[in-house]
Parts: structure tokens; sequence; C-alpha cells
């Protein structure tokens, strides 16, 4: 049974959210992972997410959109379901990362921060995102996947479209 | 799966574990994991400070300050509660160290925040990892269960009263600043990632207003091996001033790319021709950024010259965060300098008037003079800006633009003046997104 | 803290360890310039253009988080700091529309000023501007996104100084932007086809005040006129009872001089920083169209038709004279005002006294300054002003809702609370919104002040705390009058004590004695110097009430009411006054005033001198800011009314060579038959004044006021004239304490969008009302 009445979260989450405000000192510190969690179940930080954290956390709604634009990996529309996030930062374009964007801009056919028809990818352009000695790297929602080449991308891609079909 | 890389000349203390199953705990007890934990419990405080402080570690994150005096700077008495933070917020392109470290042996990790909380008197530690590490965070707070269930964590550790220690794992959500010590506390405490004005410093009034010690994954990981081989023999690895290895990311147009640790004070020519295979391709090389994104450019001449904070700042750069980016003759300076600027205007809080104002003006005036719009008069106002932005910040991120812009502009001038009259083109495939509105986006 | 001196551009400074350098090089004036800083507010460093060398420092500091310390060198103005502070200007004007032409902090912004001192003048960028429609965000705030500097000096006043929280700062880098509490997507507001983001909160515009540019500009004077154009005058608000300073920017137009702007520009009030929403804004109702610009007398068809100021006059004056004449002077009642002046209602209570010879005369009271008054008899310093509120290091609070109804008063208090920690105690019956700032709350059913009261005396946590607090100010609310309220005053004998009442000058009617049972001063109908000055009846005359029973019952012949809308307020039967001869002086045609048989277009505060007295009993001037042609002050009417009357004005007003006032003696004794000297002229020449020239100079009136009223003789004339307040407590004896007194006392209830009956007359507050019931409250109640 959650802390809040009419949750809009899964049972699972909310009971780890009611866990999740009471292991910080402040319970106001549960707020950027909390925000993250909610992303991750319902597609982006959409108003209700918002309005219902703010009640956890005994916040204004305000004080959550402050907080929520300020990280960039928050969205408040939503996305496909696997969000390709190619890096192109200083080490991997010089190992093709533009290269690889670019391809997977023809190959889904959308572009940054676009999403695709059928709803299942969309395509981020991203900062560097800790990989740079298996550059270029791109993730899928939080897959990482290195070294990759355009033809490596593809098989990855089909990876998702196949998790799909079963 | 990152690849896991090694040379002969490399001198494991941190990574020796690497590669072994030590996230298995009961694999890491038998790899002597937990010996330096209990050794510092029975040995006390001033022991583990001292051994810190012999063993001339300096802070990896990029700062470079020595880790038993940040110890030692935190009070002994505290009304409030004390706390250990450690900054796996790795966010400096070029750099991908933490990652292996986390991936490898979380355990160290651990070992590493109890023992600092053992040494200042902190019950809590915290461990912050950047948001786009999930799956690092899963081996983490897998690593802290099982660390809870042997009774390494929690209360009486080692059946030894009264000494507890908990630790709370923490994800960000996308925001190089946070990895700023004072910006990491905001965003743990629940709000924007902008730096807290200094003084106070966290050592005194940290996370929740108490006195707290913020050491980068390296830095911690690295304490429990430095407890257990002693600090001078620790320090005796690395040169003066500059105690023990460190992991140096290798990464762009090499043979080799990775992660490897090297004494400090080894050399960058050796470290990017021996070590990591020299220029991919037999190609020339053209520059180097020795140490993450925010470091001023050496041109190829220049890489004689060993890794350590000190020497270094001498050759007019900084070790940083240990990255290495390695450019061949093909790279286009005027394209490699859009992209860091580029990043830095992306990450900047926008708290302050010269690194919002100045990130974003390089970035339109550099885009501009990439895509074939420019003229001389902007390579003078790009380094007008920038060198108007360094040391005028609220914090460090300002410099981290302005230095390497700088250094582009002073180490390859000819390239930019050459590129007005054509001598290399915009690489089509870099489209920053037209300045107005699509920049604005967001709150409305 | 003790002292320090450290040198500052070649100059020895002292100031207390810890001041902070920019303050400290201020008060010896060295200006060190700064956007983000803001005194009161936290510190932010985020502007950088404080920055200042400091010996020993690698790097330039800024001038607001740097503590001063002992021996410290700091340069404020070299090359390098000229250059880094110009080079912060450069990279802000890069993306500043320069729309200083039609902006409206053209002339008054810190930006043109800095940009002026620096010549960051010459741009060297070639990308466009990045550039954003402005947004409504209520009826009073508009948004300037380009024009923004992110000094966040909004973000902090409305929550650290409001406790509001309505703004924050979202997204990060060149892309930050300062946003309401109601997003676009939930505001439901569309303009030109774009939702707009909407602000919920207390529309006080204190973000509009603190903006150094034009990003925040007011919705009632946006584009309206530049600031040069117009004159500033700085005068009390007519609508609470705290007491604030409020700056009008005043233009002159065909009738007249007009109010186009209110504001806090010029800061020497007591209110500080401080103006609330009406303070700000609804001083519209002055320029409402219905204003009544001619006098109007009722003819036989029954209509008020509008004639000359003679016509009236003479009309009014003799029907009174004549009425007086058939039916005694206690057949007719005075009504006064809570938003006259000083000088005014003292003339009216003497008018009614004098020339008319009657106590009938009242007001709306607000607050029951009678029992306070007598209650502290015999003490000193035990009346607290509103200074003693901002510094005071405990305040009780019980009753009253402050943030509604006196807001400097909760500004002040949560400033106390927030930068000397004052510890607040509330005793409510609401769970009010100074809650959030006390140390303690006890929650007091709804008549249950006087069981509070009681239990102050108990053994429990709160009463315990109250009573060990050695300098405690109790700011009482209106729930508390008579017997409850004195046995308060009773109960905590150290403390200071103030009484909230609700209007600009409620407690300036009840201290000029506008009441039927007391004198100016509160001193006694029998035997008190005013008395025998007076030689008036020394029964009590009729109350408000009681004049319209009178009224009734046929018994009233006449009742002159000044600036009040009796009917509306205390829901008079309109045919309670058919066989009564009525006159009205107000701005509009209340339901009073519709009733009447003569009708005189009157001034309000705006556009009048005088003095008020606060609710505290601090004592300010007014200035005169504005003018309506067709009008005329309230204190001119009543002189020639009585003049009308067949009075010797002289006797009423002392003014001329040749000023008596009103003789002790009457000439009935020796003393005066033997040539003793005039009271008025001897005190005149004691206090090295002269004799005022006019009749209608209201400080003539001071004057008689200063002779004659305990607690006023103190006040000093450079200090009023120079606007500064001044405190002023009743006499300290000799007032006699009335039985059975009736409770007459009304709360207005006005709230933050409320103002009497100015209310509907003001379309400023009828629109931001719309917007807080309407816009705003559809997204507070979905997000439940």
């Amino acid at each position: 049974m959650s802390a809040i009445a009419n949750t809009i979260f899964s049972p699972e989450l909310a009971a780890r959210f009611d866990k999740l405000v009471t292991i910080y000192p402040l319970k106001r510190s549960a707020l950027v992972p909390m925000l993250l969690y909610a992303q991750d179940e319902v597609g982006y930080v959409s108003d209700a997410v918002v309005a219902e954290i703010a009640q956890r956390l005994d916040l204004l709604e305000l004080d959550v959109r402050n907080v929520l634009s300020y990280y960039s990996m928050l969205r408040t529309k939503p996305a496909g379901k696997y969000n390709v996030q190619v890096c192109t930062n200083i080490s991997c374009m010089l190992r093709g990362g533009f290269e690889l964007l670019d391809h997977c801009k023809h190959t889904l056919g959308i572009g940054h921060k676009e999403t695709t028809e059928d709803g299942l990818f969309s395509l981020e352009e991203v900062e560097c995102i800790g990989a740079c000695c298996w550059a270029p790297a791109a993730q899928v929602n939080y897959d990482f996947h290195d070294e990759l080449t355009p033809a490596k991308m593809d098989a990855v891609l089909d990876t998702y479209r196949a998790r799909e079909k079963k | 799966m990152p690849t896991l890389v090694s040379h002969p000349d490399e001198v494991k203390v941190l990574s020796k574990r690497f590669g072994l199953g030590a996230t298995n705990i009961d694999r890491y007890v038998e790899l002597d994991g937990y010996k330096a934990t209990q050794q510092a419990i029975e040995q006390g405080p001033e022991w583990i400070i001292n051994t810190m402080k012999a063993s001339g570690l300096r802070g990896r994150g990029g700062a470079g300050f020595p880790t038993g005096m940040k110890w030692s700077f935190v009070p002994k008495v505290s009304e409030k509660p004390k706390y250990v933070l450690i900054n796996g917020d790795e966010s400096e392109p070029g750099t991908c160290k933490d990652h292996l470290i986390f991936l490898n042996d979380p355990h160290a990790i651990i070992e590493g925040a109890m023992i600092a909380g053992l040494a200042i008197g902190a019950k809590t530690g915290f461990i912050y990892l950047r948001g786009e590490y999930r799956y690092l965070l899963n081996i983490m707070e897998k690593a802290v269960a099982d660390a809870y269930a042997k009774g390494f964590l929690g209360k009486n550790i080692f059946g030894h009263e009264g000494v507890d220690f908990d630790i709370i794992t923490q994800t960000g959500a996308g925001a190089y600043e946070v990895g700023e010590e004072s910006a990491l506390m905001e965003s743990l405490e629940g709000k924007r990632g902008v730096p807290r004005i200094r003084p106070p410093f966290p050592a005194v009034v940290g996370l929740y207003g108490g006195p707290t010690v913020i050491n980068n994954a390296e830095t911690i990981a690295n304490v429990p091996h430095i407890l257990l081989m002693g600090g001078e023999a620790y320090a005796k690895l690395g040169t003066e001033r500059n105690g023990g290895t460190r992991l140096f990311g290798i990464s762009g147009h090499v043979e080799r790319p990775g992660v490897y640790e090297l004494p400090m004070g080894y050399s960058l020519r050796k470290a990017i021709y021996d070590v990591a295979g020299g220029i991919r391709g037999g190609k020339q090389l053209k520059a180097v950024v020795p140490g993450g994104s925010s470091c001023p450019v050496l041109r190829a001449d220049e890489i004689d010259v060993g890794l350590d904070f000190d020497q270094l700042a001498k050759a007019g750069t900084m070790l940083g965060s240990g990255g290495i980016v390695v450019l061949d003759e093909t790279v286009s300076i005027v394209e490699f300098a859009l992209r860091t600027i580029r990043f830095y205007q992306h990450e900047s809080c926008g708290w302050c008037i010269p690194c919002r104002e100045g990130t974003d003006w390089i970035k339109k005036t550099l885009t501009r003079f990439h895509a074939g719009g420019g003229n001389k008069k902007d390579i003078d106002n790009i380094q007008y800006i920038a060198e108007n932005m360094l040391g005028r910040t609220f914090c460090p991120l300002g410099d981290a633009a302005a230095m390497p812009i700088l250094g582009f502009i002073k180490k390859f001038r000819p390239e930019f003046e050459e590129y007005l009259a054509g001598a290399r083109v915009a690489n089509p495939l870099i489209q920053i997104q037209p300045v107005g509105e699509h920049e604005l986006a967001g709150a409305h | 803290m003790p002292d320090v001196t450290l040198t500052v551009d070649g100059q020895k400074i002292t100031a207390p360890a810890g001041t902070l350098l920019l303050e400290a090089c201020k008060s010896h004036g060295i200006e060190i310039p700064a956007f983000c800083y803001y005194p009161g507010l936290s510190l932010q460093a985020a502007c950088r253009m404080c920055v200042v060398r400091i010996e020993k420092m690698p790097k330039l500091q800024t001038a607001c988080t740097t503590p001063v310390t002992a021996g410290m060198v700091v340069i404020t103005d070299s090359p390098e700091i000229a250059q880094a502070r110009k080079a912060t200007l450069q990279l802000l004007l890069g993306n500043h529309p320069l729309d200083c032409p039609v902006c409206d902090a053209g002339g008054e912004c810190e930006l043109q000023d800095m940009t002026f001192k620096y010549g960051a003048a010459d741009s060297f960028y070639t990308e466009p501007k990045n550039h954003r429609e402005e947004q409504k965000w209520s009826p009073v705030v508009y948004f300037d996104r380009p024009r923004c500097i992110l000094c966040y000096r909004c973000v902090r006043m409305c929550g650290e100084g409001m406790d509001i929280f309505a703004l924050g700062i979202q997204n990060r880098g060149s892309s930050s932007v300062i946003a309401p509490n109601i997003p676009a997507q939930l505001s439901g507001v569309v303009e030109n086809g774009v939702e707009l983001a909407q602000l919920d909160c207390e529309q006080c515009g204190m973000c509009i005040d603190a903006c150094p540019v034009g990003a925040l500009t007011s919705g009632t004077y946006r584009y309206k006129t530049r600031p040069w154009e117009m004159n500033h005058v700085a005068t009390v608000c007519t609508h609470c009872g705290d007491g604030c300073k409020t700056t009008l920017g005043v233009r002159s137009v065909s009738d007249g001089s007009q109010i186009l702007r209110g504001d806090n520009r010029d800061k020497s009030g007591m209110n500080g920083d401080f103006l609330c929403n009406k303070g700000r804004y609804a001083f519209d109702f002055a320029n409402n169209v219905e204003r009544l610009t001619s006098p109007l007398v009722r003819h036989s068809d029954g209509t008020l038709k509008p004639v000359s100021w003679e016509e009236a006059l003479t009309f009014a004056g003799t029907k009174l004279r004549d009425l007086r004449q058939q039916r005694g002077p206690n057949s007719i009642g005075v009504i006064g005002s809570n938003r006259t002046t000083n000088e005014e209602n003292y003339l009216l209570q003497k008018f009614a006294r004098t020339v008319i010879g009657t106590n009938n005369i009242d007001h709306h009271r607000t607050a029951d300054f009678v029992t306070l008054a007598t209650a502290l008899q015999g003490t000193t310093g035990k009346f607290a002003s509103q200074r003693d509120v901002e510094k005071a290091p405990a305040l009780l609070l019980v009753g009253g809702d402050p943030t509604n109804q006196a807001p400097l008063t909760a500004w002040n208090i949560r400033t106390n609370v927030r930068l000397n920690k004052a510890r607040l105690y509330v005793a409510n019956h609401e769970e009010i919104k100074l809650r959030r700032q006390a140390k303690a709350f006890v929650q007091v059913a709804q008549f249950g002040y006087g069981a509070f009261v009681e239990s102050l005396g108990a053994d429990n946590d709160f009463s315990n705390a109250v009573r060990a607090e050695e300098q405690l100010i109790v700011i009482i609310g209106n729930e508390l009058r008579g017997g409850e309220l004195a046995n308060l005053i009773k109960a905590l004998p150290n403390a200071k004590f103030a009484l909230l009442a609700d209007y600009a000058n409620s407690r300036g009617a009840s201290d000029m004695g506008v009441l039927p049972d007391v004198l100016p001063g509160y001193q006694s109908l029998q035997g008190s110097t005013i008395a025998s000055e007076y030689g008036a009846a020394d029964a009590p005359g009729l109350d408000l009430l009681a004049m319209f029973d009178a009224a009734a019952a046929g018994n009233l012949s006449a009742l002159y009411v000044v600036g009040s809308n009796p009917v509306k307020r205390f829901g008079i039967d309109p045919t309670a006054l058919k066989s009564t001869f009525l006159i009205v002086q107000d701005l509009f045609l209340t339901e009073t005033a519709a009733l009447a048989d003569v009708v005189f277009p009157a001034a309000n505060l705006y556009e009048k001198s005088g003095s008020v007295t606060n609710s505290y009993g601090d004592l300010q001037l007014v200035s005169k800011a504005a003018d309506k042609a067709g009008t005329r002050s309230d204190f001119e009417l009543i002189v020639r009314l009585a003049d009308h009357l067949g009075h010797d004005i002289k006797s009423l007003v002392p003014f001329g060579s040749q000023a008596k006032g009103l003789r002790a003696d009457q000439g009935q004794t020796r003393g005066a038959e033997s040539g003793e000297a005039d009271r008025h002229a001897v005190w005149i020449t004691a206090n090295n004044l002269e004799p005022k020239l006019s009749p209608f100079d209201p400080f003539a009136i001071l004057d008689e006021i200063q002779r004659l009223v305990p607690g006023y003789d103190k006040l000093l004339r450079l200090q009023l004239l120079s606007g500064n307040d001044q405190h002023i407590a009743p006499a300290s004896s000799g007032l006699v304490q009335i039985e059975n007194r009736k409770d007459l006392v009304l709360p207005s209830s006005d709230t933050l969008f409320t103002s009497g009956s100015l209310t509907r007359y003001s379309p400023m507050l009828q629109d931001v009302q719309r917007h807080q019931t309407t816009e705003v409250s559809g997204h507070l109640t979905s997000a439940d």
C-alpha cells in the first residue's frame, strides 16, 4: 500500500518511492532519482509525475520543475521505447561518432530528439557518455554499445527490433 | 562490454583486480578484500590520515588536491553529522576510468568510502554515479547489498562495537556540472546542480550542512590498496609530490585505445607511442589533449613531458582527469574546438554571466566560422571572450571552457587563419542547431 | 562583532568584522556595482560585476560574498577590474534587446547605468539575438525574457522575502529562464494562439521592483510613459493600516495631474523594500471615470443635479444652520473617515463639537484603540511601533492575518525571523500563512480568544515560552477588543503592544477623537483641557449605529458623512434616512452618497497634504501627488461648510496674523478681560512657528493638534516634514475608563485584493481578483 493514495505508478515503483524518501537525512534528496525512475516507467516526466513527486516530497510543483529542467536526461515529452543516444563528443567524434549519428538518422529516418512513427526508436545526439576509450559509443536506453561501426549499429538496432517481435 | 587492455609498462595497483571477477564479494575477499578496512578500524583515524599523507595521493578528479590533507581539514568535533561523498559523476570528455572501476571493482569503492569515514568520523557515505551509468549503479547497489549481508556495512562492522557505516547510492540525471563538488552536493540534496559559494568549504559545511569529504571514485578506490601496501611504498611508484599510479584513458587516433594504469610521471610520448601503440593507420600526430577536454592542447612537438600534475602544469596544461585524447594530422582544429565549446555551452549551468554568455557566444561565433562565414576578427573575438572568462566565473567550468579554446587559438592560430582561406572546409555532419528558437526550448 | 580596519583604494576604513566587503565599502561612499546582490537576500555571486582585487588572492574576488577581515587590502577600481566589468557587460548586451527607447526601465535601468559607466557600447557579435515575445503572467506582472539578465533577485524576493516561491529558475546554461509557478501547459490561458505561463501569488509586484532591468514590468504602467516625464512623490498608501510609503509617478493631464505608477523606488519609508499589491497598483481608483467632479444637489424631481460650488455650499450650510436652530445641535450627526488625514479628522470632530455643537460624531471603527489607550494608561513605552516589529527579538501574534490584512507587518515579521532569527509565537483560530515562520503555534477556537488570554497564565509550553520573553512585541488582531483586549494586556505586563486596524488612518481617526465619547487623544468629555477649550457638551453623543437608529425614528434632522460609506458597510436600510438631510462628501457616488441631498466631490489621500497615523501610532506626512479638477480636499470642504453655516472660521482654524484659536476662558474670566494672551498665539511663539496664512492650510490645524492632543505634542516638525515616521503614544494619564462601552468594531475583512468601497472602483483590483479566482485557481484544484 503506497504512502500516496491513487498513485500513478506501478505498485513496485510506488513501494520503491515509499522507501526512497526515508533513506536520506532530508527526503528532498530523493528528487533526482525519483524523476529518473518515474521517467523509466512512464516514458517521460509528465505533469502527473511532477504532481505526485511534489506531493511525495512536500515540494512545490515549481520546485520539481526547476530541478527537472536542469538535468538533460529528463524529458517532459514522450520518446520512443528505445532511445538511441549517440555520443559525438571529442573522443567519439575522432573515431566516427558523427558518421554513426548520421547513419542512425538515415536508417531510422528521424533526426535529433525525434521518434520513429511506430514509436519504437527515438534518436538523440548526446554529450560524452564515459566510453571514450571504446569509441565510438552509443547508449540505447541504459545499455552501452561500444566500438561501433554503421554495420554494428544496424545489428544493435536489429536486436531491439527482434525483442519487440517476440 | 568495455575492452580491457594491458601493457607491460603498467603498474597495477588500483586495477589489479580488474577482470578477476571481484564484483563477487567472496572473490573480492579472496583478493585481499576488506583487509584494509579491518586494519583501518584497528589502527584508527590518525594512522589512516598519516598513511594517506605519506602516499602522496592527489585527487584523481582533476584538481589534484592531496587527499590526506583534505581529510585532515575536517573538524574533529561537529554538531552536525559528517559525511563521505564519492564523486562518480565522471563526465569530462575523454574520461572513462571510473567506468571501469565501478564495473570491475565496486567493493574497492565501498572500502575506500568506509576508510574515509573512519578517518574523519563519518558514519554515512554516499556514492553518486552519473545517470548514464545505470548498469554500473546496479553493480554498485548489488555490491553494497552484499557488503551489508556480510556485515561489512551497517552496525558494529567486523564485530567492532560502535563502528557503524552506511552507504547510500545515488543516481544523477545528466549534468556535467554536477561533477563539481559543491554542485554535486546540491544535486544530492535534490536541487539544481549549481555550485555553492565558497567558503565555507565542504570539509566544514557540506552535505546537509555537515562536514563532508568529497573524493573522486578513482581516488577512493586507491585507498584500500595504499593502506595495505603502505603510504611510502605507494608514493615511491610515482614522482615527487605525485605519489603512485593512475588510470590513464587513452582515446582518439591511437592503435590501442584503452585505460592503462601507469606510474605518475610516465612519459606522454611513451604513453601514446608505446602503450597505446602509436597513431592509428601510420598517420602523423597533430595534437594531444592530455587530461580531458578542459586541458589546453599540446602540439605534437610538446609531448616529451611526464604525466603528473606539476610537469604538465609547467608545460602550460593540466593532468586533469587523465583522459588523453590523441589527434592525428587529419583533424581540423576548428572542428575540434567547435565540438569542445559546444559541450561546455551545453553543460554550463547558467548561474554566472561570464560562463553562461561566454560559452554561448564562443559557440555561436565558432559555429559560423566553421560553416565558412568567419572572418579574421572572429578569431580575436573568440580569444577576447575566452580571456575574459578565465578566472572570472563562479566555478571552474568557465575556466574549463576558456582554457582549451585559448589553447587552440594560441597553438593553432595559423590553422584558423588558413581555414578562412579555404584550407579546410566544414564537416557537414556537425549540425549545430540553428541559434534561436531551438536553443530556447524548455520551460517556455 | 568587533570592528576591523582594512584598506580600500588606499583609504583606511573600519567596519564590523564579518560585514560584506561590498556593504562596508558602500557605507564609506565607495560604490561597487552589482546586479545580483540585494541587501537582505541570500548571496549569489552570479553577476560577477562586484569583482575587486584583494591582496594575496590569485583571482579577482566578489565583494558581495567576501567578509571584511583586519588588514585586508582591497582595490575596487583599476584597469583590470574595469575591463572585467566591461567584458561582463559586453556579454550581457550580446543578447539584450537594446530596446531601451521603449523599455519601461529606460532611464531607471541598472544595466544602462553600468554600460554608461564602463563604456561597453561596442558590439562584436554578428549572430542574431535570441528573441521571445513578452508574456503576461498576471494582470500586473509581465515578463520580457530577452531583457532578463538572470540576477535571480525576483526569485529570491518572491521566495525569501514574500515566502511565496512563485518564481523559479528553469533550464540551464544560456537557456536558463525565470519561470512562474503555473507552466504554460497547465495555465489554459491562451494569447495569440500561445499558451501562457501564469503567476499564482500575492501579486505584490516586488519582483518588478527588484528587477534591475526591464524584464519584469508592471501591467498597469507598461508603455504608458517614461520615468523622466513624471514627477515622483512619496506619500503614504491609503489602503491598509500599516503605513507604507508609496512613490507615485504623476504626469500632467488636461484635468489635473494623474497617477501613472506606484512603486517603492523611494525606499525611505518604514516599509523599506516592501510594497504590496494595493500599495503599488491600487491608486487607479483615483483615475476612475466615475469620479465625482461637480457638487450635486437633489432637485425637486428627486434626482441629483450638478450645481456650482457656491450654490451647493450655500444650500448645505443654510440648511444645516436652520436645522440646528430648529431642532437643536443634537439632532445632527457627523460621520468621519478612516482614510482622511489627522488634520481633517481633528477638524471634523471640532466642527461637530464647536460649529454644530454636538458629540454625535463617529466613524467606522476597525480596532478598539480606546481600550488599548486606557489599558496602557499609566505606563510608558508600551505602544509598539511598526519598526519594533522589524527588530524585536520576540513577537506574539494574537488573532489577525497580517499577510492579508497588514502585509507590511507580515513582511517585517518574516524579515525579522529570517535575518535576525526572531522568535514568533502565533495564536490564531486559522492556520494563517505566518504560521510557517512561527516557533510555536496555538490553535484558538473561533471565538475563543478570551480563553486563550486566560491560558497565558497557565503552565504550558506556549505560555511559558511567551512569558519568559523579556522583550516581547504583541501584535493583536481585531478579534480582540474590550475586556479580552484589556485582559491580554494585563496578562503580559512586560510586553509592548500594537493593534491592527484596517485603513490608512483608522488609528488617526480614533486618536483625533472622531468618537462620540472621547475627545482627541482619548481625553475626557468632562474637565479635560480640550473639553474646556471647546466648551462643548459633556455628555457622550450618538455612536454611528445610534445615529441611524435616531434617523429611522425621525430624530436625526441632518447627517454629514465625510469619506465613508456606512449605508453599505453597516447594511443600513435606505429608508431610514428619508427624513434626514444628508450631506456626503466622497470620491464616488457610493450607496450612501446616492441617498444624499448634497454631494461634494472630494479629493483622495493622494491628492492632499497632511498627516496620517498608522495602526501602530506611527505618524507620517502625506504629500499631495495628484490633482483632479472639480474636487476639493475634505479639509477645505469642512472649512467652507462651517463658513456657510455662518461660523467664525478663525475660531475653527487658527490662521492669519490674528489667529486666535479657541480660548479656554471664552472671555468669562478676569484673565481674558485683563488681556491674557491667546493660548494658541503663545504656543506658536514658544515653538518658533509662524501663524499659518490660509484657512485651508492643514498645518494650521496641526499646530492646534500639537498644542492640545497628548502624545501628538511630542512630534517634531523637522522629522515630519523630512518624511520620517514618528511614533506617537497616547497620554499616559487622565483617561477615563468608560464603563459598558458598546463594541462597535466592525473589521472590514479586506483581503490582499480588496479595499473597502474603493475595491469596485479599482479596475486593477477587479482584474487581479478575476485572475486569482478563475485563471489560476483551476490549476490549484486540478493539482490536488
